[in-house]
């Protein structure tokens, strides 16, 4: 017998929202988290704006104690703490430092590159022949699970704690590995996510690739173009998501709020394969992976009502939208309503799954898709495969039962997982 | 510099990493740090370099090791300031 599963609380970091509620709002009027960035122009990079979550000084405090802040430099691990704690409070729960050890909760918070900015110093001292001056810092800030050690000593879970690591995908391979761990009996709850620094360090090797957009420094809220005939590379973004996961039964024994059921997904790769590289995807691996979600699910394509796609604004999405319509087997006016995040937040890489999961569940929880910014001219090709009024530019109430969030990423590695409204 | 001025400025140093209030209070030349303060073993290093800057001096490696207590850290301080 495996267990259901199901969301019982949420905490997001994202640039045009901190907290739910800011999140939430942000969200239904379409508001733009990207802004332009003075310290990118000085250094040089052709794209100059992105999103960076506006979290205070004082507000950073409320998550971290003063022992904690000392050294302290890794964007990465704060939004992954403040989302973390976010949603374990969300989910009914108290944070107390001399809480039992819960062995029946465990924490899977994955990350690109940890506490990039807290390398750079390090990498600094050391070639000043300053090693010694490092401190005790440097490791628990730059080891890759350095989110998850501070979130699991804040919170006390004994069940597996982990990082993992997958590049945009990560955020939705967290939670779907969670899923599995609670559906297969390894755990009641599982608290789940991924985030990603604030740092020119971490988006400047995608501005020598040529893959952020270099056209909207102008005019940054225009930058992130899903979808767009217009569209001419991604925003760089950053923050933190996290979903707390628990078995139904649990759930029901708490008498928690319960935001949506997680009813299956599929992980896979393309393995580089049949068009796939190391940056572009295979189709037919990401097809598979749709296929096998909603198997997984044990539903039928036709149910999914609203897709909330990758979609970075790059020359890719007409091509993520063609798998769509294959892999779902539907086009034209009989396609599901489609949006992206990245619209409003640009592209938060490693975080960028967490965050958009997080948006996925506010909008079945309060039955709206919310809008797609920057996309009036929607591309000539993608307007040949969907119709256009498939692709909401305002928030639009309506009845959300099934919702499909796919995540895709450099190494050709794929994740789709196929939510459900609960009753 | 006397002993009484070095553990008022040690006093300020810790003062961040203690997890025993109790023991912080009674302070005196005999408290453990990790024993009587709870300062977790690994922010003895972050306390060494606070030493360090406090004072002016460098402490080598065989001294750090015997800074476990406030006598022993009074002494290599006074030692490494006469040097």
């Amino acid at each position: 017998m495996k267990n259901r599963v199901v969301i019982t609380g949420l905490g997001v970091v994202a640039p045009n929202g901190v907290g739910l509620q800011a999140f939430t709002n942000a969200i239904k009027s379409g508001k733009s988290g990207i802004t332009f960035h003075q310290n990118l122009k000085d250094k040089g990079f052709s794209c100059c704006i992105g999103g960076i979550p506006e979290v205070s000084e004082e507000k950073i405090q409320e998550y971290l104690t003063p022992l904690q802040l000392r050294g302290f430099n890794s964007t990465s691990i704060l939004y992954g703490v403040m989302a973390g704690i976010d949603a374990w409070k969300n989910a009914g729960f108290t944070v107390d430092e001399n809480s039992p050890l819960d062995y029946d909760t465990g924490l899977i918070f994955g990350t690109g590159t940890s506490g990039i900015e807290k390398f750079r110093e390090a990498i600094y001292k050391i070639d000043e022949q300053k090693v010694r001056r490092l401190g005790s810092t440097s490791v628990l800030q730059t080891m890759a699970s350095g989110v998850t050690a501070y979130l699991s000593g804040i919170l006390g879970f004994g069940n597996q704690v982990t990082t993992n690591s997958s590049a945009c995908t990560t955020g939705t391979e967290a939670l779907l590995m969670g899923f599995e761990r609670i559906k297969n009996g390894k755990a009641k709850r599982m608290l789940v996510g991924s985030s990603s620094d604030s740092s020119l360090y971490t988006w400047g090797g995608f501005d020598a690739m040529r893959v952020m957009t270099y056209k909207h420094n102008e005019s940054p809220e225009k930058g992130s173009r899903p979808m767009s005939a217009t569209a001419s590379g991604f925003v760089p973004g950053s923050g933190g998501g996290a979903l707390v996961l628990e078995s139904l039964e649990s759930a029901l024994a708490r008498n928690a709020t319960i935001y949506a059921e997680v009813l299956g997904g599929n992980i896979n790769a393309g393995g580089q394969r049949n068009g796939g590289t190391l940056t572009a995807p295979n189709a037919e691996a990401v097809q598979k992976c749709i296929t096998n979600a909603i198997a997984d699910a044990k539903i039928s394509a036709k149910e999914i009502d609203v897709i909330n796609g990758h979609l970075t604004a790059t020359t890719k999405d007409a091509l993520e939208i063609e798998n769509w319509t294959k892999a779902l087997g539907r086009k034209g006016a009989n396609f599901p309503l489609i949006n992206s995040l990245k619209s409003q937040v640009g592209h938060c890489l490693a975080a960028a799954g967490a965050i958009e999961c997080v948006a996925s569940v506010i909008q079945i929880k309060e039955q709206f898709v919310f809008p797609n910014i920057n996309c009036e001219d929607v591309h000539p090709e993608i307007v040949s495969l969907i119709d256009k009024n498939k692709i909401p530019t305002k928030k639009t109430d309506t009845n959300i039962t099934i919702l499909a969030k796919a995540s895709f990423g450099f190494g050709d590695v794929n994740a789709c997982v196929i939510f459900k409204k609960y009753n | 510099m006397k002993k009484e001025e070095i553990i008022q400025k040690l006093t300020t140093i810790v003062k961040p990493y203690i997890q025993n209030e109790e023991g912080f209070k009674n302070m005196s030349e005999e408290t453990d740090f990790i024993n009587d303060l709870e300062i977790n073993s690994a922010n003895l290093v972050d306390i060494i370099l606070d030493v360090e800057d406090e004072f002016d001096i460098h402490i080598d490696n065989d001294s750090m090791e015997k800074m476990l207590s406030v006598k022993a850290t009074v002494g290599i301080i006074q030692d490494k300031m006469n040097a």
